[in-house]
């Protein structure tokens, strides 16, 4: 760890992650900043495609990097190599949408679990081995035998808890947690929330929070970045993005999210984005964002905005920020209706 | 329109055989939409919802057997031979899925396929049909419509394609509207647009819409009634609004209270314990009772709660009477 950052654990500095396809060059991550502090939760939101998961599988090194620097625990590991990067022990750790896609099903839930044990020669003996996996489904909340069960004996929520266990196994700085409720009931959903808050507190975890859910994230993030088309435009704590946002991306992107209130949502006036969201492969001169914006004025074209401050702790990439008031939380402003100038 | 009920299901049960024997999938259910109204059926996966509308209009699976009345208009269609209910759905009902490649083909043009069932059921001319594909494409609002009308599935986006969808199932002008789970797979703003769009042709074209959705928030911004489903039977049933004022129904209390509150951030979640019940072993009683923060009442356990209404056109299948407020 760098004297100068005490408290970052793992950094993405201007990181591109471009990848060749036959229709063109995807600009997946197009030159992303992003620092996850030590004992926080950064929630990180945005339109599919927007380049989420990439950037957080840069964190891992699960994605070459085409240019920028990803720095964890105070390393540089741009360039490592898969061996390097394999033999070190894993400072990040990942959990995915989909635990029934995440583990393998012909191994028993033990095996999965005790395999960053292994790897990373965690534990002594297979006495060890065997209590350290007690251990981790205790904290997750499952019962010692379900150590001998197999991925598709469990639910959807059970499941989820174990890929949360062995992502605890190889004890990492942070956890980058990729849409973790998505694939789940909703009435599981709160029990794996709470579940991930208890361990965060209790083991003093980092995160890395994706997910589609706006609601999710401002209940569970310390801080917030908003993605878009490959670039971040928005950063700053949950009750001012969500109640004073600046970008009319992030603006219009809570407005869309309907609200378990039929008065509310009666009376609320959404910014409805005409079209869709433009190719990664070719995107829009100047703001990414000015080909759907209600806001878009010639400048849009001509200047990339980058992050700059509208308030303590609180960036976004606009060049005419909105300084309006949302009142409430998720989907509650009242904000204007207006029609994006045009489609891509 | 004169008929005071679009769809009327009536006492619906569905049994399908498995491998391991008989499992019921949906319970006695009942519900009506009328003309213009939209009926919301939400609930967890596996709780009976498609499979509900699969059988009301008879798209229920071969190993399936189907008891109870269904209405559609003046027919009766459970009443129907095969092939005559084909042509009433096909007539009347048009159908949108999660997945919008469900019912487009990705080697065909679109604008083909949008009109496809059209030229079936109103004997248009090939040359009609093209017309009206691109007039229904411009309505579910396509960007240049003529253009696009013979471009691919695969050439549109996922949001795109659920709109062709929907100007597909819009093609015979139908009188119901089926969507189930139409923007599940769907960003928030794309989902928005598609909500913003059926309830604009709904008040331009009259149709009568069910939407399947598993979300609360969807629900309150389009229904007029909802329907609460768990374990194959629908536990609380009434006008949107009484519905979220006044929730009875131990599940439907407990689904609301779960969901993130901004300004109770940083308390815990109320989560509910458990998981969603296998239709293979359904306790006898209430379904939800193995997870019920409440457990009024002893017989909760063993004996299945009747029907009670309680208020108007707001019914519950609970022992809980609850407390005020
Ligand atoms: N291996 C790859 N090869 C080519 N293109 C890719 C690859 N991985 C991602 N992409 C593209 O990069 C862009 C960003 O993808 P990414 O998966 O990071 O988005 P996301 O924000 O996580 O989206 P979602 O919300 O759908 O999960 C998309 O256009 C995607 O199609
Ligand atoms: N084709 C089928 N064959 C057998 N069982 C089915 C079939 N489709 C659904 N089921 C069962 O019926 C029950 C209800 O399913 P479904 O109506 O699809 O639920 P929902 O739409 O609420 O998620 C589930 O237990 C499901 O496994
Ligand atoms: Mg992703
Ligand atoms: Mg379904």
């Amino acid at each position: 760890m760098s004297a100068d950052t005490p408290d970052v654990v793992a950094e993405l500095d201007d990181l591109k992650v471009h990848f060749p396809t036959p229709a063109g060059t995807v600009r997946a991550v197009d030159g992303v900043s992003l620092a996850v502090r030590r004992g926080e939760t950064l929630g990180l939101v945005g339109e599919s495609g927007s380049g989420k998961s990439t950037a957080g599988l840069a964190l891992l090194r699960l994605v070459d990097p085409t240019a920028g620097r990803v720095r964890v625990a105070g390393a540089d590991v741009t360039l490592w190599s898969r061996r390097r990067l394999r033999a070190t022990r894993r400072h990040v750790a990942m959990v995915f949408q989909d635990p029934q896609a995440s583990l393998d099903p012909r191994r028993t839930v033990g095996d999965s679990i005790a395999e960053p044990l292994i790897v990373h020669r965690l534990a002594a003996s297979t006495a060890a081995r065997r209590a350290r996996v007690a251990e981790l489904l205790d904290l997750v909340g499952l019962r010692a035998d379900t150590a001998g069960r197999y991925p598709h004996e469990l639910s959807g929520g059970q499941r989820q808890r174990v890929g949360v266990a062995r992502a605890l196994a190889g004890e990492p700085d942070l956890i980058v947690l990729d849409e973790p409720i998505a694939s789940l009931d909703l009435s599981v959903q709160a029990q794996i929330m709470n579940l991930l808050r208890h361990l965060q507190r209790d083991l003093g975890l980092t995160y890395l929070f994706i997910a589609h859910d706006l609601a999710a994230v401002e209940h569970m993030s310390d801080r917030i970045a908003v993605m878009y088309l490959g670039r971040i435009v928005e950063t700053g704590p949950p009750e001012r993005i969500y109640r004073h946002p600046a970008h009319p991306y992030t603006a219009a992107l809570l407005s869309a999210v309907p609200v378990a209130d039929p008065r509310v949502e009666r009376e609320r006036r959404r910014i409805v984005l005409t079209g869709d969201i433009p190719s990664p492969v070719d995107p829009p001169s100047g703001c990414r964002f000015r080909t759907r914006c209600p806001q878009a004025r010639p400048a849009c074209a001509e200047t990339d905005p980058a992050l700059a401050e509208v308030g303590p702790g609180h960036d976004a990439a606009c060049l005419f920020p909105l300084d309006g008031e949302r009142d409430g939380g998720v989907g509650e402003g009242a904000t204007t209706r207006a029609d994006a100038a045009g489609t891509a | 329109m004169s008929h005071t009920t679009v769809l009327s299901v009536d006492d619906l049960t569905v049994t399908v055989g498995t491998r391991r024997g008989p499992v019921r999938a949906v319970a006695g259910v009942s519900w009506q939409v009328r003309p213009g109204e939209t009926f919301a059926l939400v609930g967890e996966s596996g709780s009976g919802k498609s499979m509900t509308l699969l059988a009301a209009t008879g798209l229920a699976p071969r190993a399936a057997t189907v008891t109870g009345r269904v209405r559609l208009l003046d027919t009766e269609l459970t009443a129907l031979p095969d092939d005559r209910r084909r042509k009433v759905r096909g007539r009347h009902v048009g159908f949108v899925f999660q997945d919008p490649m469900t019912s487009l083909n990705p080697v065909l043009p679109v604008g083909r396929q949008v009109t496809e069932a059209a030229e079936e059921h109103l004997g248009l001319t090939r040359r009609a049909a093209r017309d009206r594909a691109v007039e229904l494409l411009e309505l579910v609002g396509i960007p240049s419509a003529a253009r696009r009308v013979d471009a691919y599935p695969h050439q549109f986006s996922g949001g795109m394609r659920q709109r062709v969808a929907i100007a597909m199932a819009l093609a015979c002008e139908p009188d119901l509207l089926i969507a189930d789970e139409p923007t599940t797979a769907l960003d928030v703003t794309t989902q928005a647009q598609i909500i913003e769009l059926v309830a604009d042709l709904q008040a331009r074209l009259g149709t009568a819409v069910v939407w399947v959705t598993h979300d609360l928030g969807v629900v309150a911004g389009i229904a007029d009634t909802v329907a609460v489903m768990y374990g194959g039977r629908i536990v609380e049933q009434g006008p949107v609004d009484a519905v979220f004022d006044a929730p009875t129904h131990p599940y439907t209390r407990a689904l609301l209270a779960a969901r993130p509150d901004p300004s109770r951030r940083g308390e815990d979640l109320v989560a509910i314990p458990g998981s969603p019940p296998s239709p293979l072993d359904l306790p006898p009683g209430c379904a939800f009772w193995p997870r019920c923060p409440v457990r009024a009442d002893p017989r909760c356990e063993h004996e299945l709660p009747p029907l009670t209404t309680v208020g108007d056109g707001h019914t519950v299948r609970t022992f809980y009477r609850g407390e005020a407020g």
